[in-house]
């Protein structure tokens, strides 16, 4: 009854007011790249809302690297898999360990490295990433993947330590004096009641790592540079430098690289907004 | 039985805390990771950047230079205006996705994508509908109006604007999410109260969610100034810095310095931001790490 009133419609259309354009605004760039993805070369430039002949041979050209620009597609990708994974578990590991041993095992100087973690994530990223391109060169790290994926640990793991420890220091104690009093040593705690118990806070901290990773374009474009080498965010910047860009191959290379991480969020999402939201502010 | 004897003879006396108890040991051991990952690639690099920063020539060098006084100014700009009126219209959005609407679960749903996709396709994107032949908004322009459209890019306010832009489209709905969850945190009796009391929409605002929220609110900006002085993409996958290095900030300032092969430059740019990232980083060390 209160929905079809007249002050109820009202309501409805102020709603509107701000969510038409709220829709327009989020989708424009995003429609944009789609819209480019599905237009022949020419049809593209033309301004239409939608192409008077959609195709998907821009999607073809770029899986079978047929342009000059494209011939190492398919190894780019796999680089960026590569990293984001190797990002993701590592990260996991390391942040895991951590927060494992400070919140539960309260070792000795455990605040200290969550202090000096959280300092770490306050670094702005661009402000790290000089001196420690400069660092990796030291360390004969440049132009290996090694080199990205321990840069992507350095930046994801203080976070993921954060929302692990915040995570973990919710846990009941009953549950390790329990454990402890049963004879378990503190290796055989963390294995069969610490990670057990926080697998919802490692699903969204992997995920968050993988993401950071997978989308990451600064480190990736300072620490990589042979053309077989560097990851697809590198390879799409790479395009800007020269005259004659294919657009409309650029725009579908980005949009086939941009999927993964929207199916990720989303296969994830319950995970995601309550792990990473509940750690990011506490307020 | 036997078990309870134990644990109360373990609660008279504590765990013992001296000497190398198998959890201290398997403590050390397990944070040894995460310690080596900090040395060397955080207290190396940074000790390293500020031994390359410590000639005070390059900040001489650095304040004659008129890009880097420019860039100063572009940040500040992107800081003050950017930062603010996102987390105001973030602010706002977070009432508005409040609405238990089956549209606006889903408007909600789509409204996240932004955040969820790489920054570099969808930043491209608007480089190119911004492209002065082909973009599609000169497309239009000259649609309707038998004219060219301006060169966008070309102009240092309307650029540094677009980068401003660019950073919003991509933040906006982390900051909406956080806010609404703390919204969402607010006792529904204190709006029920200020209703039977009479209380406009504004007024409710104005006397419930706003005291209920300012912390968070300013504990947010912060956090977002902090990461927006470490936003690359948008100004460098957007402008690149141009036209002729007026849209830069210190973000991308210290890359191009880098890439010119000045590195000392480059790390005394950001060292010259310390300033203003210090005060912001001890605030937010001191609202988390209680």
């Amino acid at each position: 009854m209160k929905r079809f009133s007249l002050a109820g419609i009202a309501g409805e259309a102020k709603l509107l007011l701000i969510g038409i354009p709220v829709l327009i605004w989020t989708m424009l760039p995003i429609y944009h790249l789609f819209l480019f993805a599905i237009s022949p070369r020419d049809a593209a430039f033309s301004g239409n809302v939608w192409p008077e002949e959609p195709t998907l041979r821009n999607f073809e050209i770029v899986l079978n690297q047929d342009h000059y620009f494209l011939i190492h597609f398919w190894q780019q990708l796999a680089n960026s898999l590569i990293v984001a994974i190797a990002t993701g578990v590592l990260t996991l590991l390391v942040a895991t360990f951590a927060a494992f041993a400070i919140s539960r095992l309260k070792v000795e100087g455990g605040r200290t490295v969550m202090n000096l973690a959280l300092f770490t994530y306050f670094i702005p990223a661009a402000f790290l990433a000089v001196p420690m391109y400069r660092t990796m060169g030291l360390y004969g790290l440049l132009n290996s993947k090694w080199a990205l994926i321990l840069a992507m640990v350095t930046v994801a793991s203080p976070y993921a330590i954060w929302v692990l420890k915040q995570a973990s220091d919710k846990l009941p104690y009953e549950l390790d004096e329990a454990a402890v009093v049963d004879g378990a040593s503190p290796m055989q705690l963390f294995w069969m009641v610490y990670l057990p118990l926080m697998k919802p806070s490692l699903v969204a901290v992997g995920t968050y790592a993988l993401l950071l990773a997978w989308n990451e374009y600064l480190y990736a474009f300072l620490l990589l540079s042979r053309d077989t080498d560097i990851t697809l965010p590198v390879a799409l910047g790479n395009f800007l430098a020269a005259d004659d860009s294919p657009w409309e191959l650029l725009m579908t290379t980005g949009l086939i690289y941009a999927l993964p991480p929207a199916a990720i969020y989303y296969a994830f999402k319950r995970y995601m907004v309550s792990g990473l939201t509940a750690g990011a502010v506490k307020s | 039985m036997n078990t309870i004897a134990v644990s109360e003879t373990d609660a008279e006396a504590p765990p013992k805390r001296r000497g190398w108890s198998p959890t201290r040991v398997w403590g050390t051991i397990l944070l040894v990771p995460y310690v080596l990952v900090f040395l060397f690639f955080v207290v190396y690099p940074v000790c390293y950047g500020f031994w390359l920063a410590r000639d005070p020539q390059s900040y001489v060098q650095l304040f004659e230079d008129p890009i880097f006084v420019r860039s100063i100014f572009n940040t500040l700009v992107f800081l003050l205006i950017g930062v603010n009126l996102k987390m105001m219209v973030a602010l706002l959005l977070s009432g508005f996705f409040l609405h238990d609407r089956i549209w606006i679960r889903w408007l909600s749903l789509i409204f996240i994508l932004p955040w969820a996709v790489p920054s570099i396709p969808t930043i491209l994107s608007v480089r190119f509908m911004l492209n002065p032949e082909w973009g599609v908004i000169n497309q239009l322009i000259f649609r309707f109006t038998a004219e060219d459209g301006p060169n966008w890019l070309n102009d240092p306010t309307l650029g540094l604007t677009f980068s401003i832009l660019v950073h919003i489209w991509k933040s906006l709905p982390f900051w909406t999410l956080i806010l609404l969850s703390g919204r969402l945190a607010i006792s529904k009796d204190l709006y029920e109260a200020a209703s039977v009391d009479g209380a406009s929409s504004v007024q409710q605002f104005r006397f419930v969610t706003w005291p209920s929220m300012k912390t968070l609110y300013v504990t947010c900006t912060v956090l977002s100034m902090i990461w927006t002085l470490g936003d690359f993409n948008s100004v460098y996958l957007l402008t690149g810095g141009g036209p002729a290095d007026l849209t830069h900030v210190l973000a991308t300032l210290g890359i191009r310095y880098l890439r010119l092969d000045q590195v000392n430059l480059s790390m005394a740019a950001i060292v010259t931001a310390l300033p203003l990232v210090l005060p912001l980083v001890y605030f937010m060390m001191k609202r988390l790490s209680k």
